[in-house]
């Protein structure tokens, strides 16, 4: 709910009227401000939160390594993911009928399973699977050992994530492919570039003022994601870990609210690192109006002095549905 | 070999599905020759453009650029498809200029230039850089070479997209309806810009619905229509005397 009109009728230089009031809007404004207080007074002083148990294990060596091990789960998923998702969009764009069907049927698996099944499933794979054999297939095996002495359930974890949430960056990273202009490969490929060169020298770059939002929505949703690891199990994630650590002091709620905070502390850092890189592939396209033609002739017409890397990052939603929701 | 022609077309066919674009056609671009292309939309100039650096692959017929046989490799009278590397390495060899500018966005005016030198050719980037400046100051755009297209008029993008092609070294520039998505007032200076290059020796194809640059500057004038060259002659005959129906038809609204 924006009143562009009400503030835009101020800003006019020539115009001087009284501004247009919304008393109803500031009624709402005060009794919700008066909510929020009376809710913090009574969280501040309520013994179930019980803050000083909160300050005691905030820092506790405990969470804080499992913390660490909730970001390395993150971030490992996510570069999988992200290499993954990539090549499983260029395979969806293929002329090739197979290679482009063989991507939609794992698109079409791993985001029509929920993430806990499937994690689940990973967990029990040095079950369906007890050896990896390496060699010729129905041949002797060069080398044979034991599935669950290959894979930790720290790398199933991962695996299992990555895999998953390669099938939505595949969707994200397609949808910004396709929004880049096919003037623009043209153009590349008449200057003699190869398609690899064109690939990640003009689409990609393009691409990723409309990939990056939603892709930052799916790093800070991985990060949250992390704490089903324990369907593998694995437990040594922020919250599976805070959870045992209660289990043992009976101190549930304290525990709770400590694992909140590291997720909000790191989700805060990802949304700042987000703000910055949209700034960055703003460059020399955030600002750009659609009309073209008035585009010209203010230019022409004003000389304009250049403002470099200006312009608020926008907010492309990418033409296919963006994936939401519990996963 | 100077004496043989730039670009010849021998019965080049071009089909899109059952949709026949080119039908055969025949023609000949000699060396430091401006031809002007015009035709009525849908008529395939485009198409044809496309063709001859193998944007688009030719149905059937020859299409040869300096003798050398474009997108094909011909071995015992058998032709051969290039493989995508020789076919992006002819392709070094002609510019292409778009009506939409076609600019990478994301680069400022020089970076645009210096692109494909650096990237295609391996060239080292000061001499890239030093060169592109030049260019830029070529078709007068020397003041703007830290600026986005975005904030570029419609008429200096055009340019600066003429000078990327140009950083290539080109021996054959396509110009595709450069001036037709310009305002009025934009079209003379990326005109100009053209007309010093054919000044030079450039030899250039452009499709264009710019009568006056076609008489003043263009040795020869093809008019195509429904996918055939209709007529074609030199321009100042042409355009005075057409001789067939369906060129005085076109010229009769153009003009
Ligand atoms: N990639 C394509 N696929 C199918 N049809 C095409 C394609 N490109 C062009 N055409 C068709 O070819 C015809 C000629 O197009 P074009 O060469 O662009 O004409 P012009 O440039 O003279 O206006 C048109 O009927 C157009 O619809
Ligand atoms: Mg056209």
């Amino acid at each position: 709910m924006t009143h562009t009109t009400a503030t835009g009728v101020e800003t006019e230089p020539g115009i001087k009227a009284i501004r247009l009031r919304h008393p109803w809007r500031n009624i709402f404004a005060v009794v919700l401000l008066i909510i929020v207080a009376l809710f913090i007074t009574d969280a501040a002083m309520r013994p179930a939160y019980d803050w000083p148990a909160v300050g005691k294990y905030l820092f506790d060596q405990r969470i804080s390594q499992a913390a660490f091990i909730t970001l390395q789960l993150t971030v490992y998923s996510m570069v999988i993911a992200i290499i993954l998702g990539v090549t499983l969009a260029i395979m969806r764009l293929s002329p090739n009928t197979v290679v482009s069907s063989i991507a939609w049927v794992y698109l079409w698996i791993f985001r029509g399973t929920p993430v806990y099944v499937q994690l689940a499933f990973w967990g029990l794979i040095g079950t369906i699977y007890q050896t990896i054999d390496i060699g010729l297939p129905f041949t002797e095996p060069w080398v044979s050992f034991p599935t669950r002495v290959a894979l930790s359930a720290f790398i199933l974890a991962i695996v299992g994530l990555a895999l998953n949430e390669a099938a939505y960056m595949a969707e994200i990273v397609r949808a910004g492919l396709l929004s880049v202009d096919s003037g623009q490969e043209e153009a590349a490929t008449a200057l003699g570039m190869s398609w690899f060169q064109t690939m990640v020298r003009i689409i990609v770059p393009q691409s990723m003022r409309v990939i990056i939002p939603p892709a930052g929505n799916e790093v800070i949703s991985m990060l949250k994601t992390t704490s089903l690891v324990t369907a593998i199990p694995f437990t040594l994630e922020l919250y599976t870990r805070s959870r045992d650590i209660a289990a043992v002091t009976f101190e549930t709620v304290p525990m709770l609210i400590v694992a909140s905070i590291w997720y909000l502390f790191f989700t805060s850092i990802l949304m700042v690192g987000q703000y910055f890189l949209e700034k960055r592939f703003a460059r020399g396209i955030g600002d750009r109006r659609p009309d073209k033609k008035a585009d010209d002739a203010a230019a022409s017409l004003t000389g304009a002095t250049p403002v470099v890397g200006s312009g608020q990052p926008t907010v492309v939603l990418p033409p296919t549905d963006p994936p939401q929701g519990d996963r | 070999m100077l004496d043989t022609p730039m670009v010849v077309a021998d019965r080049v066919s071009k089909s899109f599905g059952s949709n026949e674009v080119l039908k055969s056609i025949s023609l000949e671009v000699k060396r430091g020759e401006v031809m002007c292309l015009v035709g009525p939309s849908g008529s395939g100039k485009s198409t044809f453009l496309r063709c001859i650096n193998h944007l688009e692959v030719v149905s059937s017929g020859r299409l040869s650029v300096d003798g050398e046989l474009i997108g094909y490799r011909e071995t015992n009278d058998k032709l051969y498809e290039m493989h995508p590397r020789e076919a992006a390495r002819q392709r070094r060899d002609i510019g292409m200029v778009f009506q939409r500018f076609n600019l990478f966005p994301h680069m400022t005016a020089l970076q645009n230039v210096m692109e494909a030198p650096i990237r295609v050719k391996g060239l080292s980037k000061a001499g890239v850089e030093a060169n592109a400046r030049t260019l830029l100051a070529r078709v007068g755009l020397a003041e703007r070479a830290d600026y986005y297209p975005a904030h570029l008029s419609g008429g200096q993008q055009q340019r600066v997209a003429i000078a990327r092609a140009l950083a290539m070294e080109p021996k054959l520039m396509l110009f595709d309806e450069p001036t037709s998505a310009l305002d009025p007032e934009l079209v003379g200076e990326v005109l100009d810009v053209m007309q010093g290059l054919a000044r030079d020796g450039m030899t250039m194809i452009v499709v264009t619905h710019e009568m006056g640059f076609a008489r003043e500057v263009a040795d020869s004038l093809v008019f195509m229509d429904g996918g055939v060259v209709v007529e074609s002659g030199v321009p100042t005959e042409v355009l005075a005397n057409p001789q067939h129906h369906r060129t005085q038809a076109f010229l009769s609204k153009v003009l």
